[in-house]
């Protein structure tokens, strides 16, 4: 075995940044606004750093598919112990349509090219929300998949994986490769330090085009708008029950 | 003050105090209290949803986590950036009302009552985090940044704020406080750590206490405006950008707890630890009957007796050092269970008590309010403050577990107390004016960092003398002549 692993970590808003959609309808403001690694994406990089720390695996491989400023997510994956970095470089078009069904195929190839033994994702992006990467990944290299990890060990070949369900917790056990895809729970992930921080320039970042892969980027999704929310309506007093009853058949709810 | 004067008296000044703020529930009187005409300025100034005349907002503005009761001001107004913050205090200013600025709300000493009423500036729109300088460990924030969104937005950076007061503050309300914290042992309080601030004065005028833009990390440029507004609790000017000192986040921590035998022995170990140079990095005391609360309330079973919380912070190899040295230090004054763990799941149990000790002390009384005494004095003099506080907790016949920032020499009593309990209110006020003069007495403070507020004024004038409260006054009288920033609070009300 390897004893290598990928981490997929991409580039979201920041979670604390508040959104705003394009006057266009065709998409929301990205420009000049925060961005940072995806909260689920931190999670997993952290998972892979414990499972070196305890000597389970060898290397951590920080992947990233994104224009330029995709670097610095790779650099703050490796600020928190990753090894080395991977770059697939995705710009202009490509990367306004890239979705789970391009990554996750770029990601399995990638995991035959590095001869990865686990595949560690976040398991949902914050601006997304597909939920779908992992999965994909699984069924495109015919690996196991241990989805919402909430607590992950590794027993010999093997790996146990207790994941969150609606109706509870559920243990599986998978064979290894496989990919996992973290929830919330499964650790509280570490601040980049400004040693590993400085530490983390050192170490290399490859670059790679999806085409040396033999990844198409043709998405198969056409986003026709964009759109806030609905505005909250202000709300409505009444003096007795009678007419809060009355109002409520008058709008239909009862 | 208080000397001399008969026990009926005292109770009566003392229920005027409480009573300082007008009837919130005449609705009218609000209105009645600033005219139309100007409340269309305020309009034109900062949009029509920028202020509001509802009673809920007014009444959330006119009250923090103190014990002091809510003064609501007549109006709240909302500004977005600094030109309109200057707009409106000119508005204020030509009509001679009183001006009071709303961070957070999460003040310990009633600072954002309008006991005159007036106008309530609620900063809280202007968000933004500006001019982040990571290689100069430097950044400006405007006062609707709370502490912990600062350090979230910092979290990729490597970089920290940790000025840690607890509630998750705004950190101009802080500058304007002069919070501390925690950790101030080791990374000081916010007078060393804002290097510049903008600042709305009582006119409207705008200015930069180090000048636009400067950052340098020292100066000896003029008199040191920046260090006199922060703590001025909005009496001096409305702060509106504050220029912080960031620090790398550790790259490791340690926490330790340990048991000692008594108040006496706890502190050595303290001032043994400092003397030995160990730069730790918190450094937390808690009497027996805290952690009795304490063990009750989480399940815990600490032996009841004076304990003490540390946290190291450094490189693996300097932690080793750091404890083992704590350690042998604890050991040699009696100490015992000497604990400590590394990783943050351990950490966070062992500092349980610390972090709970809050809800620890209201929940040995539930259904009272709990009220923290803030005082701060030399080391040397701290288990002899701490000894006779706890005499007088048992005399006076109070709920007050203690905790203590015991590298500074502060510590605060978690009063519990029935707020339907007049003469249990009563006794609590008197044991803090108690606790207060034995603070000066031992030549330290009356405010180790909550600031002076509503409820202190009369110890400020002890513990400073009337030479330079004359000095404050004037001060004040320069930058606000017509009173009108934040009354009463801090000075003692001047008759016009």
């Amino acid at each position: 075995m390897s004893g290598r692993v990928l981490v997929g970590v991409k580039r979201v808003i920041d979670y604390a940044v508040k959104i705003r959609v394009k006057p266009d309808n065709s998409g929301i403001v990205t420009d000049g606004v925060k961005h940072s690694m995806n909260p689920f994406c931190e999670i997993a990089v952290e998972e892979a750093v414990k499972m070196k720390e305890k000597k389970l695996i060898k290397e951590v491989v920080a992947v990233s598919c994104g224009p330029q400023q995709s670097q610095e997510t790779i650099r703050t994956a490796l600020a928190m112990g990753a090894d080395r970095g991977i770059h697939v470089e995705v710009s202009g078009k490509d990367y306004e349509t890239l979705g789970p069904l391009q990554v996750s195929k770029i990601m399995a190839a990638l995991a035959k090219k590095e001869d990865a033994q686990l595949i560690i994702l976040g398991k949902q992006a914050i601006d997304d929300d597909c939920n779908q990467t992992g999965q994909m990944t699984a069924a495109l290299l015919d690996w196991p998949q241990g989805t919402f990890a909430s607590e992950v060990s590794l027993e010999g070949d093997k790996i146990k994986v207790v994941r969150e369900i609606d109706g509870g917790l559920e243990t599986i056990k998978i064979n290894t490769p496989a990919v996992l895809t973290a929830d919330l729970r499964l650790n509280t992930p570490r601040y980049a330090t400004l040693p590993n921080i400085m530490k983390a320039k050192k170490k290399k970042i490859a670059n790679v085009k999806p085409a040396d892969l033999g990844v198409d980027l043709t998405s198969r999704l056409e986003v026709l708008r964009v759109d806030e929310p609905p505005q909250r309506q202000a709300g409505m007093k009444v003096e007795t029950v009678e007419d809060l009853v009355g109002k409520l058949k008058e709008s239909g709810k009862v | 003050m208080w000397l001399g004067w008969s026990t009926g008296r005292r109770l009566l000044a003392f229920r005027r105090r409480l009573q300082l703020c007008r009837n919130v529930s005449l609705p009218n009187s609000a209105r009645g209290a600033v005219e139309d005409g100007v409340l269309s300025k305020f309009r034109s100034i900062c949009g029509e949803d920028g202020i509001s005349l509802g009673e809920a907002v007014r009444e959330q503005h006119g009250k923090d986590e103190s014990v002091h009761r809510c003064c609501p001001p007549d109006v709240v107004v909302f500004p977005r950036c600094v030109e309109e913050v200057s707009a409106l205090a000119r508005v204020c200013h030509k009509h001679n009302l009183p001006i009071i600025p709303f961070g957070t709300g999460t003040g310990l000493e009633g600072g954002v009552g309008a006991v005159q009423g007036g106008v309530c500036f609620s900063l809280r729109n202007m968000d933004q985090i500006l001019d982040l300088h990571p290689e100069d460990f430097d950044v400006t924030v405007e006062p609707g940044v709370t502490r912990k969104s600062l350090n979230a937005y910092l979290r990729d950076t490597g970089l920290w704020f940790p000025v840690d007061p607890g509630a998750d503050a705004s950190l101009c309300g802080m500058a304007a406080t002069s919070a501390s914290g925690t950790n101030a042992v080791r990374y000081g309080t916010m007078r060393e750590n804002v290097m510049n601030l903008e600042v709305v004065l009582a006119d409207g005028t705008i200015i930069h206490t180090a000048g636009k833009g400067r950052r340098p990390r020292k100066t000896s440029a003029g008199y040191n405006l920046t260090n006199l507004f922060v703590g001025s609790e909005g009496t001096l000017g409305i702060i509106t950008k504050a220029t912080l000192r960031l620090y790398g986040i550790p790259e490791a921590m340690v926490s330790a707890v340990c048991s000692f035998p008594s108040v006496q022995t706890a502190v050595d170990s303290t001032v043994q630890i400092l003397q030995a140079g160990v730069p730790i990095a918190r450094i937390e005391f808690l009497d027996d009957v805290m952690i009795d609360a304490c063990n009750r309330f989480s399940s815990l079973s600490y032996a009841v007796t004076p304990t003490l919380f540390l946290e190291f912070h450094g490189s693996e190899r300097s932690l080793e050092e750091q404890v083992n040295t704590a350690e042998e230090i604890t050991q040699s004054n009696g100490g015992s269970d000497f604990q400590w763990a590394r990783d943050a799941e351990t950490r966070s149990r062992l500092w349980k008590a610390r972090h709970d000790a809050w809800y620890a002390a209201q929940a040995l009384r539930p259904g009272c309010k709990a009220y923290s005494t803030d005082v701060c004095v030399p080391l040397s003099r701290l288990p002899q403050i701490i000894m006779e506080t706890k005499e007088d907790l048992i005399e006076s016949r109070l709920t007050g577990p203690i905790a203590g920032h015991v590298g500074d020499g502060n510590f605060h009593c978690l009063m519990v107390v029935d707020p339907s309990d007049p003469d249990e209110l009563h006794r609590v006020h008197l044991f803090t004016e108690r606790l207060a003069r034995r603070a000066l007495a031992m030549d330290g403070t009356c405010t180790g960092e909550h600031g002076v507020g509503l409820g202190k004024r009369a110890l400020l004038r002890e513990e400073l003398g009337p030479q330079a409260i004359q000095v404050m006054q004037g001060l004040k009288d320069a930058l606000d002549p017509k009173q009108l920033l934040n009354p009463e609070k801090i000075l003692q009300h001047k008759e016009q």
